[in-house]
C-alpha cells in the first residue's frame, strides 16, 4: 500500500525501486521493545479501566508472546463513552462553538505530535501488528501525520450553498457534524485507518466513539494520549480496547450514536448495517473486502508490471483489503510472467520485522496464520499449480512463505474468497473483452489495476471495471486527497478526499420567506 | 478592518490570543535591499528612498528603490521559478501547503517584531498591529495552506465517445502591487492564494510601508520556498509599479489601491500582453441605520467602520445613512462615543487612533473637511488637526451630509464619518446604490425582512448585517462597479490564480 507517495516523498526522481530499498532510507535503528505506556480505556479525555474489571493479552506476532494486558471495553463502557461524546456534542459546548479554522489547528497539532513521535509509534506498531518497522516508520506514520493534515485543511472550507428555489425564498444550506459516530477500525494499518476515520470526522465537528481491533489497540491508545495533549476538548474523542462481538456490536445497536464507520470483513460488514436497521437507523459507511483484479496486458512494461503485481499482492503480509489478489495476465506473456513473478517471490525476504532488510513479517494472528493455510490446501486441493511457498515459515510466530498459485481458474475457491495473505493468483486471459467480465465477476468491487502502454486499452479496461479504484501501470498508490471505497459488496461510501467528508455531514436546509426575490 | 477570528468570536472558539507584550526594541534594520531569487540585492540605479516613522516624521531607514530594470530581474527570477519541471512546480501540492504552514509559523515566531516594524512604518496603533494585522495574516496563510491540494479539477460527462477532464494550473508569474494602510496583510492577501496555487509572485509594496514586507522575505527564505517563487521590489508606483503593470513577461497582475489608479493598471494590461488583472480599489461605503437596530451597536460598529486604522480602510463606513426617527439619538451617542477616542503615540498600548500616514494624505483629507464645512455639513466633532506639524486629525463628526457634497462623493480615507438621514427604505437603499463604488456596504436592523432585502438590494460586494469589518479568509472580498474586478479571499480567489485546462481523450470506439 501507499508506496508511490512514499518514495516520491523520499527519493525523488527515482521512478523504479525495489522494497529493499527502504533499508537505504535514513530510518533510525528501531527499539525492539518500545514501553508500552497506555493500556486502558480512553473516555472523556481520561484513562479508566473497564467497567467489568476485565482485561485481554495483546500478542506480538513475530513470537507469540503477550505485550501486555489491556482493558477490555464492554457495553457498559460503551455507554459511558457515548455518554462523554453526546456531552462534548451538546448544542453550545466547546467542541460546538469552536471556530471551524481553530478545529483545523487542533488537528494539525495532532499530526505534528504524531510527526514528533514517528519513531516510537513505529515501534509500537510492529511490535503489536508485525509489520516490518521500515513499513511502519516510513509508509504508515507519514501517511497518517498527511491525512491529518489534509483534512485540518478541510475544516474550515467544507461550506454550504445559497440556492435560487422557485418562488419569494431566501435558500441556503449548512452542513452540520452528525453528531457521535461510532468507528470500527481494523487491525492491519491499525494508525492509518484511525487518521482515515477521526481526520474527516473532527475536521467537520463530530465527536467519536472509536473501537479499536483486540489484536492491535496499542498504538491508538498512544495517539489518544496525543489528542488529550494538543487540546481537544474531553469527550470529543474516546477510544476503547475491545472484541467485535460485544463492544463493537455494542456501538452498532447503540441507540444514541448517530453514524457508524466500519472498516473489516463483508461478513461483519452485514451485520453492522443489521444492527443499525434493528436500531436506529443510524448511518453507515463500510469499507469491506476486495478480490480485486490486476491486469496485465501483453504490451506492459514487463519488469515492472512484475514487481508491482508482487508489491500488489504481497505488501503487508497480505493483509490488505485492496490486495490485487486475482492477477490476470494476457497469454502472450502469461509464462514469462508467471516465472518471473515466481522468481520474485522466492527472493521476498522473511523474518524479524525490526530487521531494516526484511520485506515481509509475520501475519496478525494464529487465526489469521490457519485461515491461509487452508486456503493454501484448497487451492492445492482444487488443481491450482503451486509454483512456490506453501507453507509456514519459521518454528514460531506467524509467519507463511510468499505463496504463488498458477494455472488459477476462476471458480477456485482461492479465486473467489479474500484470502487476506501472501498467496499469489495468477490466471490467464486472451481478450479484453473477456477479462473485463471475468474482473467484474466477483460479489466484490473495491480496487483493480490495468498494466499497459496503449491508451485506448487502458480507457477501456479502466472504464469498464466495476471498482472504486483502478489504478493503471501502477498499483496501492493512495493519497489523503483521493477517494477510496468500494463498489458492490465491497462497502458503501468514500473515505479519504473531499467525498469522505459527505460520510460525515447533516446537510440542513434553511429556507426563508422574503418580501421580494431578485437575481 | 479584519476583525479575522479571535477579536471577534471571543475565547470560546478562537486560538487563544496571546497577552500584548511591550513592542520590541527596534535597533536597526535587517532587510532594506530588494528581494530577488532568494538574496538581498541593492538597486541596479543606486537609488534609495527613505522611510519615515508617521507618528514623528523621523526617518527609520533607506531602502533601495527598485524600478524597471530591477523589476525585469524579479521578472526573470520568478518565471525561472515556475519553467516546467521546476522544484516548484514538480513539488507536492500537499508541500506546498506545508510551507506556507511554515511561514506562518515564522511569523507567529516574530509576531513582535513584524508587529512594532509595523507600527512604526504605518502609524497605526501597537495593539491593532499586534493582534488584528498579525492574526489575519497568519490566518490567511493558513487557510490558503489548506487549499493547496483540494483544488480540483473535475472529470466531465461530454458527448459522444471523448473522455474529458479538467486540471487547475497555475498562471504563471503574478505581479502585485499593494498599498500601505495594511502592508503585511495585503502581502498575504496576495500572495497565500498566488502560492497555494503555484504561481510564482513578484510584489511591490508601497513605497510608505516596506519593512514588514522586506522581513517577510527573509521569512520565506528561512521557511524553505525556492528561490524565485516570491520576489519583493521596493519601488514607487510610477516606476516599478508601472514596470509591473506594463510586463510582458508577467502573466497576471493583482493591485489594491485606489480607483484612479486601478484604471492605469488595466490599461497597461491591456496595452501590453492582456495579462489578468485583479483590482481591490476604493469604496464610499453605505452603512443604513434603520430605526428598529440596536442603537448602541449600530453606533459602535459604524463608528469603528469610519475610524478603524485611522479612517484609511477602503472598507471605510463613509457614508451612514440614520433613519429620520433616531438620527438625532444616533448623532449625540457617535459623539460621545468619538470622544473615548485616545489619539496619540501608537506605540503606547491606550492608543486607539495614530497618524495619518504622510503629508500627501493628511492634506487631502484636511481638505475635504474643510469642503465639508464650506458646503453646509454641519460639524459635529472635531474637524481639526492634533498639534501643529504632526500628522495626527481629531476624529471628525459631520452630520446633514447632503449626497452632493464632495464628502459624501470623494473617498476621504481619513477619520471623517458622515451621517445622513433618510426617511423611507427604498430611499435608503436607491440613495446608497447611487455611487460609482460597490465595494461594501451594512445595515442595522433587528427585522429578518429588511435584512434579507436590503442586502439583497445592495450592489456592493460585501454586506454586513448589524457588523461591521468582519473580514475572515474564509469569505470573498471584493467590488462591485468601479471599486474592482475579481475576489480575493476564499475559494473564489483561487480561481483569480488559476488557468482551467480542459483535456479531451478520444475513446477508441472499435474496442
Amino acid at each position: 500500500m501507499l508506496r508511490a507517495a512514499l518514495f516520491s516523498r523520499t527519493l525523488p526522481g527515482l521512478s523504479r525501486l525495489s522494497t529493499n530499498l527502504y533499508s537505504s532510507l535514513a530510518i533510525p535503528a528501531p527499539s525492539c521493545r518500545p514501553e508500552v505506556q497506555f493500556n486502558q480505556l480512553f473516555i472523556n479525555n481520561q484513562w479508566q479501566d473497564a467497567a467489568s474489571g476485565k482485561t485481554f493479552p495483546t500478542i506480538n506476532p513475530a513470537t507469540g508472546e503477550v505485550i501486555c494486558q489491556v482493558a477490555e471495553a464492554d457495553e457498559a463502557d460503551v455507554d459511558k463513552a457515548v455518554k462523554a461524546a453526546r456531552d462534548a456534542f451538546r448544542f453550545g459546548s466547546p467542541w460546538r462553538r469552536m471556530d471551524a479554522s481553530h478545529r483545523g489547528l487542533l488537528l494539525h497539532r495532532l499530526a505534528d505530535a504524531i510527526e514528533r513521535d514517528t519513531a516510537y509509534l513505529a515501534e509500537l506498531e510492529t511490535l503489536d501488528n508485525g509489520k516490518p518497522y521500515a513499513v511502519s516508520y516510513a509508509v504508515d506514520v507519514p501517511h497518517v501525520v498527511k491525512c491529518l493534515r489534509y483534512y485540518a485543511g478541510w475544516a474550515d472550507k467544507w461550506e454550504g450553498k445559497t440556492i435560487p428555489i422557485d418562488g419569494d425564498y431566501f435558500c441556503y444550506t449548512r452542513h452540520e457534524p452528525i453528531g457521535v459516530c461510532g468507528q470500527i477500525i481494523p487491525w492491519n494499518f491499525p494508525l492509518l485507518m484511525q487518521a482515515w476515520k477521526l481526520g474527516p470526522a473532527l475536521a467537520t465537528g463530530n465527536t467519536v466513539v472509536m473501537k479499536v481491533a483486540e489484536q492491535t489497540p496499542l498504538t491508538a491508545l498512544y495517539v489518544a494520549s496525543l489528542i488529550k495533549e494538543v487540546g481537544f476538548p474531553e469527550g470529543v474523542v474516546n477510544i476503547l480496547p475491545g472484541m467485535g462481538p460485544s463492544a463493537g456490536a455494542a456501538i452498532a445497536r447503540h441507540m444514541d450514536v448517530d453514524k457508524l464507520a466500519f472498516t473489516g470483513s463483508t461478513e461483519v460488514g452485514h451485520l453492522i448495517q443489521q444492527a443499525s436497521g434493528n436500531s436506529n437507523l443510524k448511518k453507515v459507511t463500510l469499507e469491506l473486502g476486495g478480490k480485486s483484479p490486476n491486469i496485465i496486458l501483453s504490451d506492459a512494461n514487463m519488469e515492472d508490471a512484475v514487481e508491482q503485481s508482487h508489491f500488489a499482492l504481497f505488501f503487508n503480509q497480505g493483509q490488505c483489503c485492496c490486495a490485487g489478489s486475482r492477477t490476470y495476465v494476457q497469454e502472450e506473456v502469461y509464462d514469462e510472467f508467471l516465472e518471473r513473478s515466481v522468481e520474485r517471490a522466492k527472493r521476498r525476504v522473511v523474518g524479524n520485522p525490526f530487521d531494516l532488510n526484511t520485506e515481509q513479517g509475520p501475519q496478525v494472528d494464529q487465526e489469521q496464520f490457519n485461515k491461509i493455510l487452508g486456503y493454501i490446501s484448497s487451492g492445492k486441493r482444487e488443481g491450482a499449480k503451486l509454483m512456490c511457498g506453501g507453507g509456514a515459515a519459521a518454528d514460531r510466530g506467524y509467519f507463511i512463505q510468499p505463496t504463488v498459485f498458477g494455472d488459477v481458474q476462476d471458480d477456485m475457491t482461492i479465486a473467489r474468497e479474500e484470502i487476506f495473505g501472501p498467496v499469489m493468483q495468477i490466471l490467464k486471459f486472451k481478450s479484453l473483452e473477456e477479462v473485463v467480465t471475468r474482473a467484474n465477476d466477483s460479489k466484490y468491487g473495491l480496487a483493480a489495476a490495468v498494466f499497459t502502454k496503449d491508451i485506448d486499452k487502458a480507457n477501456y479496461v479502466s472504464n469498464g471495471l466495476r471498482a472504486g479504484t483502478v489504478w493503471i501501470n501502477c498499483y496501492d498508490v493512495f493519497g489523503a486527497q483521493a477517494p477510496f471505497g468500494g463498489y458492490k459488496a465491497s462497502g458503501n461510501g468514500r473515505e479519504l478526499g473531499e467525498y469522505g467528508l459527505d460520510n460525515y455531514t447533516e446537510v440542513k436546509t434553511v429556507t426563508i420567506k422574503v418580501p421580494q426575490k431578485n437575481s | 478592518m479584519a476583525q479575522n477570528g479571535v477579536t471577534e468570536n471571543g475565547a470560546c472558539g478562537g486560538a487563544p490570543a496571546p497577552a500584548l507584550p511591550r513592542p520590541a526594541d527596534v535597533q536597526g534594520i535587517a532587510h532594506t535591499k530588494i528581494f530577488i531569487d532568494n538574496e538581498w540585492r541593492t538597486s541596479c540605479a543606486g537609488r534609495t528612498f527613505p522611510t519615515l516613522n508617521p507618528a514623528t516624521g523621523v526617518k527609520i531607514c533607506d531602502v533601495q528603490e527598485a524600478d524597471e530594470e530591477d523589476v525585469d530581474k524579479a521578472v526573470e527570477a520568478a518565471k525561472a521559478a515556475v519553467q516546467r519541471g521546476s522544484p516548484w512546480r514538480r513539488m507536492d501540492a500537499s508541500s506546498r501547503g506545508r510551507l506556507l504552514h511554515k511561514l506562518a509559523d515564522l511569523i507567529e515566531r516574530d509576531r513582535l517584531l513584524l508587529a512594532t516594524l509595523e507600527t512604526l512604518d504605518t502609524g497605526k496603533p501597537f495593539l491593532q498591529s499586534f493582534f488584528i494585522d498579525m492574526d489575519g495574516s497568519i490566518k490567511t496563510l493558513r487557510y490558503y495552506a489548506g487549499w493547496t491540494d483540494k483544488i480540483h479539477g473535475k472529470s466531465l460527462p461530454v458527448d459522444e465517445s471523448f473522455m474529458c477532464l479538467t486540471k487547475h494550473e497555475p498562471v504563471g508569474v503574478c505581479g502585485a502591487i499593494i498599498p500601505w494602510n495594511f502592508p503585511l496583510l495585503m502581502f498575504m492577501w496576495k500572495i497565500a492564494p498566488a502560492l497555494s496555487c503555484g504561481n510564482t509572485v513578484v510584489i511591490k509594496p508601497a513605497e510608505q510601508t516596506p519593512l514588514t514586507a522586506l522581513h517577510i522575505g527573509s521569512l520565506i527564505k528561512e521557511a524553505g520556498f525556492p528561490p524565485g517563487v516570491v520576489n519583493i521590489v521596493p519601488g514607487f508606483g510610477t516606476t516599478a509599479g508601472a514596470a509591473i503593470a506594463g510586463h510582458m513577461g508577467i502573466d497576471k497582475v493583482a493591485f489594491t489601491g485606489s480607483t484612479e489608479v486601478g484604471q492605469l493598471i488595466k490599461e497597461a494590461a491591456a496595452k501590453s500582453n492582456l495579462k489578468r488583472v485583479t483590482l481591490e480599489l476604493g469604496g464610499k461605503n453605505p452603512c443604513i441605520v434603520f430605526a428598529d437596530c440596536d442603537l448602541q451597536l449600530a453606533v459602535e460598529e459604524t463608528q469603528k467602520g469610519a475610524f478603524y486604522n485611522q479612517g484609511q480602510c477602503c472598507t471605510a463606513a463613509s457614508r451612514v445613512f440614520v433613519e429620520e426617527s433616531i438620527h438625532e439619538e444616533f448623532v449625540r451617542c457617535s459623539i460621545e462615543k468619538a470622544k473615548k477616542i485616545v489619539i496619540g503615540d501608537p506605540l503606547d498600548p491606550q492608543t486607539s487612533q495614530g497618524p495619518q500616514i504622510d503629508r500627501q494624505q493628511f492634506d487631502k483629507i484636511m481638505d475635504l473637511i474643510e469642503s465639508g464645512k464650506k458646503e453646509g455639513a454641519r460639524l459635529e466633532y472635531g474637524g481639526v488637526a492634533v498639534g501643529e506639524k504632526s500628522l495626527f486629525i481629531q476624529p471628525t463628526i459631520f452630520s446633514g451630509v447632503k449626497d452632493h457634497m464632495r464628502i459624501a462623493k470623494e473617498e476621504i480615507f481619513g477619520p471623517v464619518q458622515c451621517i445622513f438621514s433618510f426617511k423611507t427604505q427604498q430611499e435608503a437603499i436607491e440613495r446608497a446604490n447611487c455611487s460609482q463604488y460597490g465595494l461594501v456596504s451594512a445595515a442595522f436592523t433587528t427585522s429578518l425582512d429588511r435584512a434579507l432585502s436590503v442586502s439583497a438590494a445592495l450592489e456592493t460586494g460585501t454586506v454586513w448585517i448589524n457588523c461591521y469589518n468582519a473580514l475572515h479568509a474564509q469569505t470573498p472580498f471584493g467590488g462591485y462597479k468601479m471599486s474592482g474586478n475579481g475576489r480575493e479571499l476564499g475559494e473564489y480567489a483561487l480561481a483569480e490564480y488559476s488557468e482551467v485546462k480542459t483535456v479531451t481523450i478520444k475513446l477508441s470506439e472499435t474496442m
